[in-house]
């Protein structure tokens, strides 16, 4: 383990991909810096994985180029590329010790015996395993597994980290532990990570940029606050968290400010639109945490009077399905439960409002 | 006491019930066990135990039979001869299945459907036509003698069966089978990505082969082997058609020994030191390919 040595710039240039009929991969261009965690987000047949498998040597691109560090390797097989990869199902190698798994790519690289017995150890420690060296796959926990698949990616030094899902088998508290370790390790080693994953919260939570993937094609790349309050598109916002969507116009563009018409003609206005012109069908999206209750003696740019219709109590938040007195829309609110005395009721009506930055015509 | 007791306040009532219930389905298991424990004593441990006491009383307790057949050299001989001809055949089973068993493993599913029918269909041929067919196909007026004697590539016919030839191409085409189903069916279970990661972690194809995919494959290569090993120690018939006179084995001197010279308790005595030696294979068996070997079971 070599630690704070940079890893590799890797660059995908208008990489495309198809089985049989199916674009999986369609002309994907990406640039990744040397130590960034990027993570490949989209729902799953959206040509993520294959994206990964290109770039591991698997799958062969119809079209376009990979670059590692400048250097093209598409015609290189995968045993020779020097980047590491943690299998969706860890891929351990069942007939083989922790030690002679972790070893592994260290023999094929015919590194010295005792050279493998120290890197091993060393590995082992970082991962917080050390004593179980003589252990089969099978005698450990998933948990335990994954970090195992995790060691052995690393221990030759790659330049490169792939993860294809690898904390899909994990409950839900050993994974949200795995990926606070697995940041906290990536960066310890400053290697560049490719992270592939359905789950939006993972890649929220891990990531330094995401590239949000759908039907093969990337449809935003950027920071998690941006993805998450600044969506490109429909698709974005509807999978990336949760959204309110009310359909319609823009009917008025002044300044930053966008006045947009719902089709039952209520009017809202937004600061953030994706480059609508007047007239032209979109979205409103508005996340439901961003919408409040409006105290008594308070106002907000866009309120309306409600009807609370459901209410699901979280502990942290109030999940809130309202409907608006005016044309019936309806809402999803989370309220953040800041003040246990303020009492929500079911069937009341109150005034909710948002904040013109908090909602994006799309 | 449980909820549902404290609830009801029946206890004796529902204990009984519940004791009711665990008595049938211990019965339900017994029932299911009892055909195949009856195939097994009528069919297998009454014969046996038959040939045994066959073999050492005649009719007081003698142990002639055996004395008789380890003082004459000839007897042994084919003994070891009978393990040598069936080793012999499941090394070549082996080297030929492997592949085959992997090609399985490997390919489409279409490839794989039309491999498998070749495979399985000279099942629905009874071994003696197969070894009749040999003999048409191997004499020394037989179809391939004939091509090759038409096409120029001999003058005169070879010698193709009643030799040890001759029995081995017998043997390997009715046992290969054998050797291929359970090696593939091992295959078939090993997960591909292992072979992916391998690669990924720096290893040739060629390491791939040798470090993950063989050592994860010899499970199959066990089973499959033991199989075609016993069976080809019972072998009789494709022995007796396609050998010469020293290819014999074992059960064709135990037939002499029934059909022609009505010497039961001497037939039954070379069954049993047959039986017996088998039974050896067993723990060395388990030793290189017992499953608790692999994977820290």
């Amino acid at each position: 383990m070599e630690k704070g040595i940079k890893g590799a710039s890797i660059r995908l240039h208008n990489l495309t991909k198809q089985f049989g009929d199916v674009l999986a991969v369609n002309a994907i261009s990406l640039r990744i810096e040397p130590g960034e965690f990027i993570t490949l987000l989209g729902p799953s047949g959206s040509g993520k994985t294959t994206t990964l498998m290109m770039i591991a040597g698997f799958e062969i691109p119809d079209n376009g180029e990979i670059f590692i560090n400048d250097e093209k390797i598409m015609f290189k097989p995968p045993y020779k590329r020097e980047i590491g990869m943690v299998f969706q199902n860890y891929s351990l190698f069942p007939h083989m010790t922790v030690e002679r798994n972790i070893g592994f790519p260290l023999r094929m690289r015919k590194v010295g015996k005792k050279e493998i017995q120290k890197r091993v150890a060393e590995v082992l420690e970082l991962i917080k395993l050390s004593g179980y060296e003589k252990r089969f796959p099978r005698q450990l926990s998933g948990g335990q597994q994954q970090r195992v698949a995790l060691a052995r990616a690393l221990v030759f030094n790659p330049r490169v980290l792939l993860m294809d899902e690898p904390l899909g088998a994990l409950d839900k508290k050993l994974r949200e532990h795995m990926q606070l370790e697995i940041k906290q390790i990536t960066r310890l080693l400053n290697i560049t990570v490719v992270y592939v994953t359905h789950d939006q919260d993972e890649a929220l939570t891990m990531s330094d940029r995401i590239a949000v993937i759908n039907f093969g094609k990337i449809e935003q790349v950027g920071a998690p606050v941006e993805i998450y309050d600044n969506p490109k598109n429909f698709f974005v916002a509807d999978f990336i968290g949760e959204s309110n969507f009310i359909k319609g116009k823009i009917v008025e563009i002044s300044h930053q400010k966008s006045q947009f018409m719902s089709e039952t003609g209520l009017v809202f206005t937004s600061f953030i639109n994706r480059d609508k012109p007047i007239g032209e069908n979109g979205y409103l999206a508005i996340r439901p945490e961003k919408i409040s209750l409006v105290e008594q003696g308070q106002s907000s740019p866009n309120q309306f009077m409600v009807m609370i219709e459901e209410v699901a109590y979280l502990g942290d938040i109030t999940k809130l399905k309202v409907r608006l007195l005016k044309d019936g829309t309806e809402l999803l609110i989370k309220h953040q439960n800041k003040d246990s005395t303020q009492i929500i009721k079911m069937g009341e009506s109150v005034l909710i409002g948002w904040k013109e930055k908090d909602s994006c015509i799309l | 006491m449980n909820s549902y007791e404290k609830r009801f306040g029946e206890p004796e009532l529902i204990s009984l019930t519940s004791k009711a219930l665990q008595r049938r389905a211990k019965t339900k298991w017994l029932l299911l066990l009892a055909l195949p424990l009856l195939v097994l004593l009528t069919l297998y441990a009454y014969p046996i135990s038959r040939m045994l006491l066959l073999s050492l009383f005649d009719p007081e307790f003698t142990m002639k039979n055996y004395i008789h057949f380890f003082k004459i050299s000839s007897y042994s001989y084919v003994l070891v001869n009978t393990f040598k001809m069936s080793i012999s055949v499941t090394v070549i089973c082996l080297l030929l299945g492997y592949p085959i068993a992997y090609l399985l493993s490997t390919t489409s599913s279409r490839i794989k459907n039309l491999l498998m029918i070749m495979v399985i269909l000279p099942f629905f041929t009874a071994f003696l036509v197969r070894t009749y067919a040999w003999m048409v196909i191997l004499g020394r007026t037989g179809v391939l003698n004939q091509l090759l004697i038409n096409w120029g590539f001999i003058s005169s016919p070879l010698k193709l069966m009643h030799n040890l030839f001759g029995v081995y191409v017998g043997m390997v085409q009715i046992l290969l089978p054998f050797m291929i189903l359970p090696t593939y069916s091992v295959m078939a279970g090993i997960n591909k990505d292992l072979m992916k990661a391998a690669e990924n972690l720096g290893a040739t194809p060629f390491r791939v082969f040798f470090h993950i995919f063989l050592p994860l494959s010899l499970p199959g290569v066990g089973g499959g082997s033991l199989l075609v090993f016993i069976i080809g120690l019972g072998f009789f018939i494709t022995p007796a058609l396609l050998g010469g006179i020293s290819d014999v084995m074992i059960s064709m001197f135990i037939e002499t020994q029934v059909n022609q010279l009505l010497n039961w308790g001497f037939a039954s005595a070379m069954a049993v030191i047959l039986l017996a030696v088998t039974l050896l294979i067993f723990p060395i068996y388990n030793r290189f390919f017992g499953m608790g070997k692999f994977m820290g079971r």
